[in-house]
């Protein structure tokens, strides 16, 4: 990355109804909260529980994000549901050294073989850590963690008021399944 | 204090509305407008915001709710979208000559058939002719603070007209993105309160929107005309002093490294930051191009427009409309007869885009402006170009 470059593009995949959109919201609250520049928005349209979906982020440390559109070369791609692997071309258009970060029990290698993926890829198991600590197989908070932990783009500590927000009495448990995607993920320094 | 925080756009809308402690709201809901009149309505449910929020069975009855609000000397708001705003059209046109300071803000949105949710100027354009001021702002903070704004101009005491607020749907309505919100007192001292001189009240009986026969009418229609032009002053005046206020100015027409430039494009709403983010990487690959944004469509500022492109020898227009079997987008047609009787004048390239929500990015602009440069250069048989149009 050269130094001039602030801006991090991130492009979520996910189905309907699993919470690609907030997850997107949060994190821009976040990176805002610190004083950044950032923009959440979903891949406009009728929504569709199932259907698989995109959100996106775009944040810059330094000046005001000003594209409008969707990501189409994005740094960084999410996967919220692994079977999504085998549908959507996920690493379409994504950056040289761009991370492909997936919700999965396999390892980067299986991906990224399985997948034909020259990516660098981070992986954690979303699914087991929100079933285990949220009690129900939603994964967004969970890749959150992920994404904050890979990306480095804010302070994991700014997504916790967005998350207590949003989720009320449920935000420390939300948070707590965050945090432990944060120190799950697996990745390969690159 | 002032705040800054991450919102969506339309939320972020509805709470501007608040700040200027609006008397009544009545709007029915349509995507891409939705969250900003449900925001309002729950501000009011829940006790936060003191106005009459009448949830109306159509767009029709929206404004002529609004009609009678405003007649009353209420503080008057609602908000639409394209079909909405097409079925309201009838009671648009009664506002203006009735002199009724209403506040709208319109989600743009494309306008069936097919039928499309997404965002494009066909419903802006469709009510080009009803008298009401009308400003397109391009981020969510100019939403935020164009909302607060429009109430200042329009019930002024020299403008009294409807202000629409146009904002282009989904591309900046569902966004979260950084505003800055004002204080309310800053807002309180900046909105004076609603001081409509002739409001309907039965011990003092007045008489709007009469019978005109022809004895009569034309004059009425002048009248109308000289009001909209005449709120040119406030408007300026008031975005002067937003800006002494507030710390961020608006113009008419907008300039960005168009000062000697002598290629100039021209953006209306949303996609104007992305298109200058095209210019920044053209100017840094040598081309001595600029950009100016037109925030405000009607009236409209020919002095300021002809102002800025000045210089230029190339001025690329983008439109987001059509208009059917005529010339091309209504901007461009706006922007030739603004240019038609200059002694110097700009060649005139029109490119129509993004129509119905389809994205135009950095690269697709930059494309447009060579693409334009050479147009201009050879001519073309045809009146304007739809940009990527799959023939």
């Amino acid at each position: 990355m050269t130094k001039e470059k602030s801006l991090i593009e991130i492009r979520w995949h996910g189905r309907g109804g699993q919470g690609a959109v907030t997850t997107t919201e949060m994190l821009a609250q976040a990176a805002i909260s610190e004083g950044k520049f950032a923009q959440a928005f979903p891949s406009f349209g009728p929504e569709r529980r199932g259907a698989p979906v995109q959100a996106f982020n775009r944040i810059d440390s330094r000046e005001p994000v000003r594209i409008r559109a969707d990501i189409t070369e994005p740094d960084y791609v999410v996967v919220l549901d692994p079977g999504l692997l085998e549908k959507v071309n996920v690493t379409s258009g994504l950056k040289k050294g761009g991370w492909v970060i997936v919700n999965t029990r396999k390892t980067a290698k299986e991906i990224q073989k399985e997948f034909k993926i020259k990516y660098p890829v981070a992986t954690v198991n979303a699914s087991k850590i929100a079933r285990e600590v949220l009690g129900v197989p939603i994964v967004n908070t969970s890749m959150l963690g992920a994404v904050v932990r890979i990306t480095g783009v804010i302070d994991k500590k700014s997504v916790h008021a967005p998350l207590e927000k949003r989720f009320g009495r449920l935000g420390e448990r939300n948070i707590k399944a965050m945090e432990t995607a944060f120190k799950q993920v697996a990745f390969e320094e690159q | 204090m002032v705040t800054r925080v991450g919102v969506e756009v339309s939320i972020a809308l509805a709470d501007a509305v608040k700040l200027a402690n609006p008397d009544v709201i009545a709007a029915y809901p349509i995507t891409p407008q939705t969250h900003i009149v449900e925001h309002l309505a729950e501000l009011v449910a829940n006790g936060e915001l003191d106005a009459e929020y009448i949830p109306v069975e159509s767009e029709h009855s929206a404004m002529s709710a609004c009609l009678g609000s405003a007649a009353a000397g209420a503080r008057t708001f609602t908000a639409t979208a394209s079909q909405g705003l097409a079925l309201m059209n009838e009671v648009v046109y009664v506002a203006p000559p009735m002199r009724l300071p209403i506040v709208m803000a319109v989600a743009n949105r494309s306008l069936s058939a097919p039928l499309s949710i997404w965002p494009d100027h066909s419903d802006m354009m469709s009510v080009r002719d009803t008298g009401w001021i009308q400003i397109i702002v391009e981020n969510g903070q100019q939403a935020v603070d164009n909302t607060i704004i429009a109430f200042r101009i329009a019930e002024d005491a020299k403008v009294l007209l409807p202000v629409m607020v146009h904002l282009d749907g989904f591309t900046l309505t569902h966004v979260i993105e950084p505003i800055i919100f004002p204080t309310q007192e800053a807002v309180d001292k900046y909105l004076p309160k609603n001081r409509f001189p002739l409001p309907l009240n039965p011990d003092r009986p007045v008489a709007m929107g009469e019978f005109a026969p022809p004895f009569i009418f034309t004059e009425t229609k002048w009248a109308q005309e000289v009001a909209l032009n005449n709120s040119k002053k406030v408007i300026l005046k008031a975005w002067d002093e937003f800006a002494k206020a507030f710390g961020r100015k608006y113009l008419p027409v907008e300039k960005y490294h168009s000062e000697g430039a002598k290629v100039l494009i021209l953006t209306m709403g949303s996609s104007g930051e992305t298109a200058s983010v095209a210019i920044d990487e053209l100017r840094k690959e040598g081309m001595d191009v600029g950009q100016i944004r037109l925030r405000l469509w009607r009236p409209f500022p020919f002095k300021e427009l002809r102002e800025a492109v000045k210089d230029a020898d190339v001025l690329i227009v983008m439109d987001r409309a059509i208009s059917f079997g005529g010339p091309g987008g209504p901007l461009a047609s706006e922007v030739k007869a603004a240019f038609y009787n200059q002694a110097k004048r700009p060649k005139v390239v029109n490119f129509v885009i993004s129509l119905g929500g389809r994205d135009t990015t950095v690269s697709g602009f930059k494309e447009i402006v060579n693409k334009g440069v050479d147009i201009a250069a050879k001519g073309s048989k045809n009146e304007y170009e739809i940009y990527g149009v799959k023939e």
